[in-house]
């Protein structure tokens, strides 16, 4: 397995990790304890994880040339 | 003597010799990061409940921290991607690039061991438990350094909530109020610990997993900054050793990044 297929595997686990934070986020923002610091976590990285499907996007089409094995 | 499969892959296996090492390498670095979540899994669960400590750590550092190591994992792959395509000056501005990731991580991560070695509980003759700051930072501070040094009274901040470890009032996060500063008398104290490994379960766990995952973060750097110091020559000489060692090493970034990944929510958010 190369470089490439394991950068695409750690994109994919960056990605859930920025939506379950974002989860995470919201959740606790929506609890009684929630505050504003929760909801900026929630959307930071909602806007992460979009960010990084986005890369993971461009990365595989820059790479297209090199094998994944 | 030439050594076979150096540079070009073996044809049965289709790896060459240093990426059938690392990928071995790695399997024992998933069975000793396994051994330790597992750990940290089984402990956590077999805590009485309510009794595991919760919001110690801060928040935001962590996933400025987090976000500095997944940059890093892009600056390596674009290091070795650099190399495929001929670029030198581009896989090394790249690969500075993951050095200083490396080293920013590794400043912050002190920055938050500092913290809790600054952090300190103190439990008074009256049973009254606080947790806050000592005035003037020092740390690993305890009741035996108080008496050898001979220090009559400390000057103590408590955060606003005592006796707690709820996130919202331990501070962690640096978000909370402190009280007042308040003069303790060293013969009124009966235990007065800092936030180190030894004062409970879930700081011993933290500080191992993390400590040791930070050990690899400088190992990892100073590999690819070896890479990097030595990458004019190797290119002139075999420049396709070069690009198997970059990707080698990217190999071992990569792991190293990955289980940050999972130690952060782990540690951090649950």
């Amino acid at each position: 397995m190369s470089l490439k297929a394991i950068h695409v595997l750690f994109i994919v686990a960056s990605t859930l990790l920025a939506l379950g934070f974002s989860g995470w986020g919201f959740s606790h923002y929506l609890s009684s304890e929630g505050a504003a610091v929760d909801l900026a976590y929630g959307i930071g990285s909602a806007a992460a994880g979009i960010g990084l499907v986005v890369y993971g996007c461009y990365f595989l089409k820059k790479l297209k040339n090199i094998s994944f094995l | 003597m030439e050594i076979p499969y150096a540079v070009q892959p073996r044809e049965d296996t289709g790896l060459y010799n240093a990426k059938l090492g690392i990928w071995l390498f790695l399997a024992s670095e998933v069975m000793l990061f396994g051994a330790l979540f597992s750990s940290y899994i089984l402990l956590r669960v077999g805590a009485a409940p309510g009794a595991w400590p919760h919001g110690l750590l801060n928040i935001p550092i962590g996933t400025l921290n987090t976000l500095v190591l997944i940059t890093s994992s892009v600056t390596v792959v674009m290091a070795w991607a650099s190399l495929k395509m001929n670029q030198l000056s581009r896989f090394k501005m790249y690969q500075t690039l993951t050095v200083l990731f490396a080293l920013t991580f590794v400043c912050i991560k002190s920055y938050e061991y500092h913290d809790k070695f600054t952090h300190y509980e103190v439990v008074l003759k009256d049973g009254k438990s606080m947790t806050g700051h000592i005035e003037g930072s020092p740390m690993l501070w305890n009741l035996t350094k108080l008496n050898v040094k001979k220090i009559p009274s400390i000057t103590f901040t408590p955060e606003a909530a005592h006796g707690s470890h709820d996130a919202k009032s331990e501070g962690a996060a640096g978000a909370s109020a402190h009280g007042e500063p308040t003069k303790i008398a060293t013969s009124d104290i009966v235990k007065l610990e800092c936030f180190g490994p030894f004062h409970n379960t879930y700081l011993a766990i933290y500080f191992t997993l993390t400590a040791l995952h930070a050990l690899h973060v400088i190992g990892g750097a100073i590999v690819i900054g070896y890479i990097l110091f030595t990458s004019g020559r190797w290119w002139k000489k075999n420049p396709e050793q070069l690009t198997n060692r970059v990707e080698v090493s990217g190999l071992f970034w990569h792991f190293v990044d990955l289980v940050w990944i999972f130690l952060f929510p782990v540690l951090y958010l649950l």
